[in-house]
């Protein structure tokens, strides 16, 4: 019944969409909508009588939009998605399996882009979606309140801003890490080597020995009061703070590359670096999540070859290189970072990490269950939960949130 | 909802003493249909809805779609997280729907009294904050909310007191959006008291200053006597209005720290919406549903008048 009503929904966005009825649909998120209409006078004059509409959709709605025009029958022919909605897209068959279209295509070898973003695309040796530009987190730096050379490992980083902690004045971290973000607790984990869910991701293994050392680590960045107890809606503007000194690094992305470039007061601008993530054991550089996002193509489309031809021509790595010239992203393709624009020592340190990048389960129920951990965290954190008690809750959210999947499971496994 | 439903029984009382005439039933026809169509078929269909466990996976194959009865329900009541968002909610409604009553109501006795000037520049002003967009207003309130920068903690500095984390303390966090909703709400309550204050007959005042009645006096015995109907038609919108919290808390604060500002209506919205669960989400739903329908009652009950069942007794 409420599929009616998202059917009736998906109608009326659908109804403003069909203006032009030979254009190719695509749908972009956020500021990438506004950057890719300067590449597209460049597909049309090389594919005659194709013409492409790109329509801007903000990342805040574009799940939501995303899953009631799958509902509605009324999604587009290309779709822009953050890899972690691939699973999902993918369970409900909404996208087109690539691998048939890439075979025919010689000149886009997926082996060019970086293996951790395809992984996020490649669901039981199926290719879901193409990595359209890369997204990973590193540490931001101020040089003058955290000197020295990037640490390779975490203690030797935890030493180090031990003594700037010791420096700064009230009201001032070594550390920005704020509460209600999952992330970095996961990145930690990766680094432990934790296998997040366990048994073909049918339970949750929060309690698991290396979850729980990469655990500890994040709550002692907060006891040891290297960071405050901020929570992410209240980080009121991140430019200020940083230029003020509130905190002398944080873990962050490629999009406060030219943010920071901008906004950031020009004295202070050779005094900020970044560096790759520090390892728990061995050398760095310590493993950081496989973000971005990628191409894909719907399986509805009626215009699958037009709409295959736009995509390859997004991840020619001419192309990839314009994109970053005009959005600042960083490329998907590793033959696009040969660009001259691309030869910077801040922009380096992405290209160093994406090349150290591990992924989270690869299962629809994944943000729902990060969710949890940020949830989690914050309460361990503000309230001094207890770090086995934690764990137990987490454990037990997820294998609720997993209640589904165990029985699909079970059942798509008795029809086999 | 439950004002239209109420208004529409004022009218059939009305009605039901006239005859019936089919003419009647073709001008209502439309609305009827218009109003079964995409009200009573929408609930029924919610009300489905919430005794299966219509998510993501029923989304991509019908067949996957189970029946789970009152499980649904059972769940919601098990969840901790559910029972904090009632509380938050019901605190929300008791405390800031009181004090949104009482603002607008001093507000309104202020704005009548004798000496005020300007009145309706004032009015204005005070309904200012009403037609504003509330995320725009919630992110100036964030600022002013600001640990560090904030305007409030510098006055607090100020004074000699000490900044406080307004949105970032569990304990604090209710608070601060109950100041801001508080601001932000008063002015259109306030403007219906206005209204009704000036309804009031000055005959009635007379009176009372001949036989010697105070100024307390004359509002104690002639005003909020004679605003009664008023305050119970505000206390009920006020309290339905308080129970659908959501916009506050989802642009100030998603819900947090922790749970303290997770309300009823955002609980349903990152159910529904945010994770898909359709089925849990209507069960909410019914839930709150079920907690208006009964302010309402407890409103009437307490409130004796209301602007239908003072009609009927007489």
């Amino acid at each position: 019944m409420s599929r009616l009503a998202v059917a009736l929904a998906a109608l009326a966005l659908s109804a403003c969409a069909r203006a032009e009825p030979d254009a190719l649909e695509f749908w972009a998120l956020g500021r990438e909508g506004e950057h890719v209409r300067a590449l597209v006078p460049a597909f049309e004059a090389r594919h005659p009588g194709l013409r492409v509409r790109v329509q801007q959709i903000p990342w805040s709605a574009a799940h939501e939009k995303l899953l009631t025009a799958f509902v509605g029958d009324a999604l587009p022919d290309v779709i822009q998605i953050g890899n972690t909605w691939i699973p999902e897209l993918a369970a409900l068959g909404a996208l087109e399996p690539l691998d048939a279209w890439l075979a025919q295509t010689p000149a886009l070898d997926p082996g060019d882009f970086f293996p951790g973003l395809l992984d996020s695309a490649v669901l039981d040796g199926v290719t879901h979606a193409l990595p359209w530009y890369a997204d990973t987190r590193l540490l931001f730096q101020r040089s003058d309140l955290f000197p020295g050379a990037p640490a390779g490992r975490w203690d030797e980083w935890l030493a180090r801003a031990e003594r700037v902690q010791a420096r700064l004045g009230p009201g001032q971290h070594a550390l920005l890490l704020p509460l209600g973000e999952w992330e970095l607790p996961v990145i930690l984990a990766l680094q432990q080597g934790a296998e997040l869910l366990r048994d073909g991701a049918r339970y949750g293994n929060f309690a698991s020995p290396q979850f729980r050392a990469a655990f500890a680590f994040y709550l002692h960045l907060f006891r040891r009061g290297l960071a405050a107890k901020t929570g992410v809606a209240q980080l009121a503007n991140l430019h200020q703070d940083f230029a003020a000194g509130a905190f002398a690094a944080l873990v962050s992305g490629p999009w406060n590359l030219r943010e920071f470039a901008r906004r950031l007061p020009t004295a202070l601008q050779p005094h900020w670096t970044t560096a790759p993530l520090p390892a728990f054991a061995g050398p760095g550089p310590g493993v950081s999540l496989a973000g971005g996002a990628s191409l894909a193509l719907v399986r509805a489309s009626k215009r699958k070859d037009a709409a295959w031809a736009w995509i390859a021509f997004l991840a020619e790595p001419a192309q990839q290189a314009a994109f970053h010239r005009i959005s600042g992203d960083l490329p998907a393709r590793r033959s696009a970072w040969d660009d001259p624009a691309l030869q910077d020592a801040r922009v380096a340190a992405f290209r160093t990490q994406l090349a150290h990048v591990g992924a989270t389960p690869k299962i629809p129920e994944w943000e729902r269950i990060a969710s949890r951990i940020a949830y989690h965290a914050e309460r361990a954190v503000r309230e001094g939960r207890d770090l086995d008690a934690t764990l137990a809750a987490l454990d037990r959210d997820a294998d609720q949130v997993l209640e589904k999947r165990r029985w699909w499971l079970a059942r798509r496994g008795e029809r086999r | 909802m439950v004002a239209r439903a109420e208004g529409g029984a004022a009218l059939s009382a009305r009605a039901a003493a006239r005859p019936r005439t089919p003419a009647g039933l073709l001008f209502a026809g439309p609305a009827l249909a218009a109003l079964a169509l995409f009200f009573v078929l929408p609930v029924a269909a919610a009300l489905l809805l919430s005794v299966t466990d219509f998510d993501l996976y029923a989304l991509a194959d019908p067949a996957s779609l189970r029946v789970v009865g009152l499980a649904n329900y059972a769940r919601l009541l098990a969840d901790p997280t559910f029972w904090t968002a009632l509380a938050n909610t019901l605190t929300f409604a008791a405390v800031g729907g009181t004090l949104s009553v009482l603002v607008s109501l001093g507000g309104a006795l202020l704005l009548q009294a004798p000496l005020a000037r300007a009145r309706s520049f004032f009015r204005t002003i005070y309904f200012l904050p009403v037609v504003t967009t509330l995320v725009a207003v919630a992110i100036v309130w964030r600022f002013l909310y600001h640990p560090r920068i904030g305007l409030l903690n510098r006055a607090l500095e100020a004074l000699g007191l000490p900044a406080q984390d307004w949105l970032g303390d569990p304990a604090l966090a209710m608070p601060a959006i109950i100041g801001l909703a508080v601001w932000k709400n008063f002015g259109f309550n306030l403007v219906i008291f206005a209204a009704a204050l000036q309804a009031i007959p000055e005959r009635l005042y007379e009176a009372a200053r001949l036989d010697g009645a105070t100024g307390l006096q004359q509002l104690r015995h002639v005003t909020l006597p004679m605003l009664r109907p008023t305050t119970s038609f505000v206390v009920l919108m006020t309290a339905i209005g308080s129970l659908q919290l959501f916009a506050e808390p989802y642009v100030m604060t998603q819900g947090g720290p922790g749970d303290a500002t997770r309300s009823l209506v955002l609980l349903m919205y990152e159910q529904g919406f945010r994770w898909w669960n359709l089925g849990f989400a209507a069960a909410v739903a019914f839930v709150l549903f079920a907690l208006v329908a009964l302010a309402t009652l407890l409103a009437r009950r307490f409130f004796g008048v209301t602007l239908v069942g003072a009609e009927r007794k007489a």
